[in-house]
């Protein structure tokens, strides 16, 4: 089991800049983040475009925001629980939180900040009738290990670099593989649209575009797949496994059954401190909402600075709490 | 249709089939997204109209020209669903005069 002071679930910019604003009150904080990596939309979005209104800087790539945030919080050496929902929350007859992760991770925090930005990120899933059915009986959103698909017939849908990286990977393992996309082209790396096509002409790969997935047929496992495909019309083929690979889309996830107030996805909060309506647990960025709400970076991170003050009268209700300046008082470790 | 200056109207059906008819102020800089969101039809518009998310997409009814979907907006409506031969993110189209009296249908979300 992990301990902590601040559990902050969300490892966005703001998530980040709390553990220095939280380390200055010598706060040991925990992240926990579904993506694999730091930085939330930043990464996972937006990392090589420009954002001009953090102050100090003229112009910064959201990716080096993220490294710069990094940076500045090492000297609090967070700890980080990365690839893993904050799935169910518990408080303890002492006041503290349990929370577990979607892969059994407990953490035991005094506090918990969400910063959860859109919510967490998940595969978007197709549109396509009876397809969550066959979750696990056929239809898989992640590649995890290729060996499970060695001989079987598979159909992958999508245009973009995972569609194709996997295709390529899979080609030499699988029986069969149909590669089906919206358009003639593609969008992922040219080296690797380039592969594709030369697999395709090779035959190792069927081409199927200006497609998509319609529909899917099966009893207790997936046995085929409906495809509509502009001159074709409707055709079907047989498969073992269909995996859909449409990029990430955020959804507010586990979070909303954690008796919060919700207002239009998101958590209200109370401007003093950003502290929800349940006592501990408290809700920064652009996952909260009260009036004259923005949803900034450089309101997150302001945000975050004033629910630190709260957090720390939590966890030491007996400790004085004296207000100081960086300058004054530097940065241990750095 | 009332034409006034510096206003343009965009006739928008929304998800339940409804229709209404939006003012758009064309000296604002405005995209069709914000314009949506102003007018507080459901449009998400979470990546904020950097053509990242999907989630402005919409039809064009009319025959008015939104110009080519650039490369950048046909990558992300790959990863859209519903998807059809007059599918746009409205973060992309900018609001100007020559879009007086445009339809759009707002597409499902997934």
């Amino acid at each position: 089991m992990i301990q902590t002071d601040l559990l902050i679930i969300g490892a966005g910019p703001v998530g980040l800049f709390t553990v220095f604003e939280a380390g200055l009150l010598k706060l040991k904080c925990h992240l926990i983040d579904v993506l694999p990596q730091v930085g939330g939309q930043l990464s996972e979005i937006y990392p090589k475009k420009p954002i001009y209104d953090i102050p100090g800087y003229p112009s910064v790539l959201a990716g080096d925001l993220v490294d710069n945030l990094m940076e500045q919080i090492k000297p609090f050496k967070p700890t980080f629980t990365l690839g893993e929902k904050a799935e169910s929350i518990e408080k303890t007859d002492e006041g503290r939180f349990l929370v577990t992760s979607s892969d059994g991770t407990v953490i035991d925090a005094g506090a918990i900040a969400i910063a959860g930005g859109l919510g967490s990120f998940e595969p978007r899933k197709p549109p396509i009738e009876g397809l969550t059915k066959f979750e696990g009986h056929g239809v898989d959103y992640f590649v995890k290990d290729p060996e499970k698909y060695r001989d079987k017939k598979i159909i992958i849908a999508g245009g973009g670099d995972s569609a194709l990286d996997w295709a390529i990977e899979l080609a030499d393992v699988v029986e069969e593989l149909t590669l089906i996309h919206r358009r003639t082209s593609f969008r992922g790396a040219l080296d690797s649209v380039e592969k594709v096509m030369a697999l395709a002409e090779a035959k190792k790969i069927n081409l199927i575009t200006d497609a998509q997935a319609v529909g899917v047929k099966g009893d207790d496992n997936l046995k085929s797949l409906v495809i509509k495909q502009k001159e074709l019309g409707e055709i079907e083929r047989d498969l073992d496994y269909f995996i859909p690979l449409f990029g990430l889309s955020p959804k507010l996830g586990p979070i909303a059954d954690w008796d919060l107030a919700i207002n239009k996805n998101a958590i209200e909060v109370d401007t003093f401190d950003y502290s929800t309506n349940a006592d501990g647990i408290f809700a920064i960025g652009d996952i909260n909402t009260y009036p004259g709400k923005l949803k900034l970076i450089l309101c997150g991170f302001h945000e975050a600075t004033l629910m630190v003050q709260s957090v720390f009268k939590r966890i030491y209700p007996d400790q004085k709490l004296s207000f100081k300046y960086t300058t004054v008082t530097g940065i241990e470790g750095m | 249709m009332k034409i006034e200056e510096g206003i343009i109207n965009i006739k928008v059906t929304d998800r339940d089939g409804d229709e209404r008819i939006i003012q758009a102020p064309t000296d604002m800089s405005f995209n069709l997204m914000e314009a949506l969101k102003a007018n507080e039809l459901p449009v998400e518009g979470t990546c904020g109209g950097m053509a990242l998310c999907a989630s402005c997409h919409c039809y064009i009814k009319s025959d008015h020209d939104t110009g080519e979907p650039s490369e950048d907006e046909e990558d992300m409506l790959d990863q859209a669903f519903f998807v059809e031969d007059n599918s746009r993110l409205t973060c992309q189209i900018k609001i100007t005069e020559d879009l007086e009296g445009l339809e759009i249908e707002l597409a499902p979300v997934s």
